[in-house]
């Protein structure tokens, strides 16, 4: 157990998996690319529309699962202290952020040509955007509270409101009369995406997943080697 | 297995956590009227006329047949299949805008069965599907 828990133990590893990463990603990106532009048919009433949910809602996806993660890891940092685990959600915390802002934009530029409108205050547009002011506190929580105590405690509470707010964000579409349409993956119930809709939309999921991967396992070996100057391992 | 200070600090994390929970419940009930993006003819026609004479927006379906399109003014009716009142609508709608599918006027209520709208918003379901695969679902249908 000890031995997984040491950093340069882990350093070694995630190097391997990265590389594995590299090697994947670029063909996963063209195919993705290649299906979600050009083999999959347009919507019977959106029409070429429909691309731009290829984009949003692995984004939306991930955001949220960055976020999920990030609370859990905190939480548990919180009540075993487990040092390595803060360059974790410090590599995590950056591309859910970016990627929540781009299922807001891209929502954004979908709900123009199809709703008629760039922006509505409904439960789930709201929702997501305060998900975006959690992701930023979180991220100022341990970038100006130099204290790491403090800090842990502070980022701890931010990911516990921001937890809640995660719960709502899936929930809202269903509780209340929103302009945003309710989900059309169900892993329990019905799938209403039509299967030549849902490849392209899997293989897009796949790619964004290697996409954070990748950025996450530089973004903590950069952590775990600035850690390293300082000593402080 | 567990020394005292992580299980202390197991019991703040869940009494932190147990109260946020329940404070959000409250926060949520007081504000449930305000998270409603809209209302259907059901709650309209329910509520009191007091609570209605702002701007509010009314949702539900378009009921199928009943456009009419007469120079620039539109007139149609939104139901939810119990209830249903009549919208008029001057200016151009959304491309998504049709019989059948959902939509939410934003606008004043003249009385309960008549809804006068500055904005007119097209709602889109959740099915996604190709063109040709729609066709042959309403050929089946007929």
């Amino acid at each position: 157990m000890i031995k997984y828990l040491n950093p340069s133990y882990i350093f070694n590893l995630t190097g391997k998996i990265l590389n594995l990463v590299k090697f994947f990603i670029i063909p996963i990106v063209i195919v993705g690319i290649i299906f979600s532009l050009f083999l999959s048919p347009e919507d019977y009433i959106q029409g070429d529309a429909v691309r731009i949910m290829y984009v949003h809602v692995p984004a939306a996806w991930i955001s949220l699962l960055c976020f999920g993660t990030l609370s859990l890891l905190c939480i548990i940092n919180f009540i075993f202290k487990i040092k390595s685990m803060s360059l974790v959600f410090k590599s995590l915390a950056p591309i859910g952020l970016t990627f929540n802002i781009i299922a807001i934009l891209t929502g954004s530029l979908w709900g123009q040509p199809t709703w008629g409108t760039w922006w509505e205050w409904d439960a789930r547009l709201t929702s997501m955007l305060i998900l975006m002011f959690f992701y930023i506190a979180f991220i100022l929580s341990y970038k100006f509270i130099k204290d790491p105590i403090n800090s842990s405690k502070i980022s701890t509470l931010i990911s516990l409101a921001g937890l809640i707010n995660l719960v709502i964000i899936k929930y809202s579409v269903i509780w209340w009369s929103t302009l945003h349409q309710p989900a059309s993956v169900n892993l329990a119930g019905e799938t209403t995406i039509h299967i030549s809709m849902l490849i392209p939309l899997s293989v897009m999921l796949l790619a964004f997943l290697l996409y954070s991967a990748l950025i996450f396992l530089m973004k903590y070996r950069i952590e775990t080697i600035r850690v390293k100057r300082k000593g402080l391992k | 297995m567990l020394n005292i200070k992580t299980k202390n600090r197991i019991l703040i994390f869940l009494s932190i956590f147990v109260l946020s929970i329940i404070l959000t419940i409250f926060l949520l009930k007081t504000l449930r009227n305000n998270v409603l993006y809209f209302y259907s003819p059901s709650e309209v026609s329910k509520s009191d006329e007091n609570s209605l004479k702002n701007n509010i927006r009314l949702g539900g379906m378009v009921k199928p047949g009943s456009v009419e399109t007469d120079n620039n003014e539109i007139k149609f009716i939104i139901t939810d299949y119990q209830k249903e009142i009549i919208v008029i609508y001057q200016g151009t709608v959304p491309a998504l805008f049709a019989e059948g599918k959902g939509v939410v006027a934003e606008g004043k209520l003249q009385d309960k069965k008549f809804f006068l709208a500055k904005r007119i918003l097209a709602k889109h379901d959740e099915n996604y599907m190709p063109p040709g695969l729609k066709e042959s679902m309403n050929q089946n249908v007929k």
